[in-house]
């Protein structure tokens, strides 16, 4: 059959389940999995222990006057509109570009696979500082887009372009890989059958790519909401109107503000593993697709 | 629907596809595409579906450039090789598909979808299926439900590339007959493309042998098999033996006989190919002349295989192995063993140009060691 989430990142499920003939002794074992879960304990769990002990040092009341600190909302409300501006627009460029990609032959077509890639290999922050180049007081475009009276570096706006810049790669990403493997006779089927291009589209493709492309949304959305680098570039930092979440735990922080830096921290931290868990709930189902496949 | 094919020619980059392809297909009629991977035979295919388009030439439906059709009126049902089933739906809903896509005018309504779908189900055998997913079902069972969705647009030419080429030995037959009779029931035009000869030979009208982007031989499956025009053919259609000869103003000498050649042979070196099945034996030092044309000398037997009816003996005639499949009983005559020699006769020799030949299908690079599992996959 075909399946459709080999580019999960998680291990295929049926090796996991089948035990493997035990090459290693025993002390081996204890040692590698020592090692494995002290890594685990020292870098990942404690961080995260500490972030809510601190957040909750002074007790629960000033963490919850923390969080409703006018600027600690409005933090808030941004990252989430700049999350629910970035995901959708990444949803339609990565599902155009993987489109293009893999079921058109064209020029030039290497050098957009490259291309889409380049946000992963380049530092956001030099994401971030092109777009001040070409939006900024003194870029490329700045004069034009001042005249016209619109902000864009140092505003909202800023903030989402170069968010939707770092997140470019994830669902195309998630989705070539996928759709290559696919190939276009499901398409050629549906055209044969008499479908336009929007039916094709609507009851094929996306059905096809589904669970790839809410994967790749939710990779997006952790990154959007936990973008610093890029972000921090072209906000100016006006503490209650450029500062997404990440950024006003930076300035929280800076003004030895621990315990209210740690409750928005915990916050972030609590929306990336919300992320996380509807991750695993879609790798969960992969497997029971998986495996509701090979029943007969 | 009449489909007429006129100087198609097809190139990816630099190679030539197709190369000035000329081809009917007469109303109602079953056609094999057959060829080797790479002679351009499912690109032709996908051409005539519009699923790819050709640098020049076009394709006509009973006399109507196929290219101006819309898709009401060139109604081709096209089946892939892998079947390319939506795996998101169930079998009932794959099928439905052709009729839910219709325009609003067009589309039927519930009832009658449903009714629809459970014939052509019926008709491939599948009814009671409705509820599965296409990943619960076997190949063979997949191919039919694509055959089956296939038929809900009501189609009046049927292109299949490659359709059993996934499937076992034993399934691929079945379908094949499943197939034929649902062409004869439809009265439908159909094009298949396969790799298999004995598939297209079994199967179709007529066969059209594709090489190296052009079609070398067209012809009722009999009138391919018993004259094929070039070496290429022979050799592609079945196994070959190939003995020399010498053609002098146009006369083979082969063994005891001298055979008239076809016209456009030239004099000079020339090979005789010849079918296991037309390779007579007999007791050594046999000279009685028959109607065959019969071998100097004694052949060494190397190898026996009965298999029920049939014996496959495999021959040194000078230093050449030779493949002869005779009867069980005339083995038995014989009492052949291995090292026991006996006489070659060829029935039915074909005569071709020996540089052509070499050319065309690599007999000169064939000659002693030629595999042995050759034979047992074609059995």
């Amino acid at each position: 059959m075909v399946d459709h989430f080999s580019s999960f990142h998680a291990g295929p499920p049926q090796a996991a389940r089948r035990s493997l003939p035990l090459t290693e002794s025993a002390g081996a074992r204890t040692i590698l999995i020592t090692i494995a879960l002290g890594f685990l304990l020292l870098f990942l769990l404690l961080p995260l222990v500490v972030v809510f002990a601190e957040a909750l040092r002074m007790g629960l009341g000033s963490y919850w006057a923390a969080i409703r600190e006018p600027e600690a909302l409005a933090a808030i409300r941004l990252t989430l509109l700049t999350a629910l501006t970035v995901v959708p627009l990444n949803a339609i460029f990565g599902i155009a570009a993987a489109w293009a990609i893999t079921k058109f032959q064209f020029a030039g077509k290497n050098l957009l696979i490259t291309l889409v890639d380049l946000p992963f290999s380049v530092s956001p922050v030099i994401g971030g500082m092109v777009f001040v180049l070409l939006f900024g007081r003194q870029g490329v475009f700045g004069p034009w887009f001042a005249a016209h009276d619109i902000k864009i570096i140092f505003a909202v706006p800023g903030i989402i372009i170069a968010t939707l810049f770092v997140t470019l790669p994830f669902v195309a990403r998630e989705l070539i890989p996928l759709m290559q493997k696919q190939g276009t006779e499901y398409e050629e089927a549906a055209l044969m059958l008499g479908a336009n291009g929007w039916k094709t589209l609507f009851r094929v493709t996306l059905p096809n790519i589904k669970w790839g492309l809410l994967y790749g949304l939710l990779l997006c959305n952790g990154r959007a909401i936990g973008e610093f680098g890029a972000v921090a570039v072209v906000s100016g930092h006006i503490v209650g109107l450029t500062t997404t979440m990440p950024l006003y735990i930076e300035v929280l922080y800076n003004d030895f503000n621990f315990p209210a830096a740690f409750a928005v921290a915990s916050l972030l931290t609590l929306m990336a593993f919300v992320t996380l868990i509807l991750k695993t709930i879609l790798e969960w189902r992969a497997e029971q697709r998986l495996a509701r496949g090979r029943l007969h | 629907m009449r489909i007429e094919v006129k100087d198609l020619t097809k190139r990816f980059d630099h190679t030539i596809v197709l190369d000035r392809i000329n081809l009917e297909i007469r109303q109602k009629e079953f056609l094999g595409l057959l060829g080797p991977s790479g002679s351009g035979k499912t690109t032709l295919l996908r051409i005539i579906a519009r699923l790819e388009f050709a640098d020049s030439g076009v394709v006509e439906v009973d006399g109507r450039d196929v290219g101006t059709l819309g898709f009401e009126e060139r109604k081709f049902g096209f089946v892939f090789q892998q079947y390319a089933l939506f795996n998101h739906m169930t079998i009932f809903e794959n099928v439905a598909f052709g009729l839910k896509v219709r325009p609003r005018g067009a589309r039927p309504d519930k009832r009658a979808i449903a009714a629809r779908v459970q014939e052509l189900l019926e008709l491939v055998q599948l009814g009671g299926f409705e509820d599965r997913f296409p990943a619960q079902l076997s190949g063979g069972q997949r191919q039919r439900v694509a055959l089956a969705r296939t038929l809900t647009i009501d189609p009046q030419v049927l292109l299949l590339d490659e359709p059993f080429g996934a499937l076992d030995a034993k399934v691929r037959v079945e379908l094949r007959r499943s197939l034929r009779n649902i062409h004869d029931a439809t009265g439908l035009t159909t094009i298949f493309v396969t790799h298999d000869q004995e598939e297209a030979l079994d199967l179709a009208d007529r066969v059209a042998i594709m090489n190296r982007g052009v079609i070398e031989q067209i012809g009722t499956p009999i009138e391919v098999y018993e004259s094929p025009k070039t070496p290429f053919i022979f050799d592609f259609l079945g196994h070959t033996n190939s003995f020399d000869c010498l053609i002098h103003y146009g006369k083979a000498r082969l063994g005891d006989k001298e055979l008239a050649v076809e016209p456009g042979i030239p004099d000079g070196r020339g090979v005789a190919f010849v079918r296991p099945h037309d390779i007579v034996l007999s007791p050594p030092n046999d000279l009685e002349p028959t109607q065959d044309a019969k071998l100097p000398g004694a052949a060494i037997t190397r190898f026996v295989s009965a298999r029920g009816q049939w014996a496959a003996v495999e021959l040194l005639y000078e230093k050449r192995l030779i493949e002869a499949e005779i009867s069980r009983e005339r083995l038995n005559e014989l009492g052949l063993s291995i090292g026991d020699k006996c006489t070659i006769s060829l029935r039915l020799p074909r005569i071709y140009a020996k540089r052509e030949a070499e050319k065309q299908t690599g007999i000169g690079d064939r000659a002693a060691a030629r595999p042995r599992f050759r034979r047992r996959q074609r059995a």
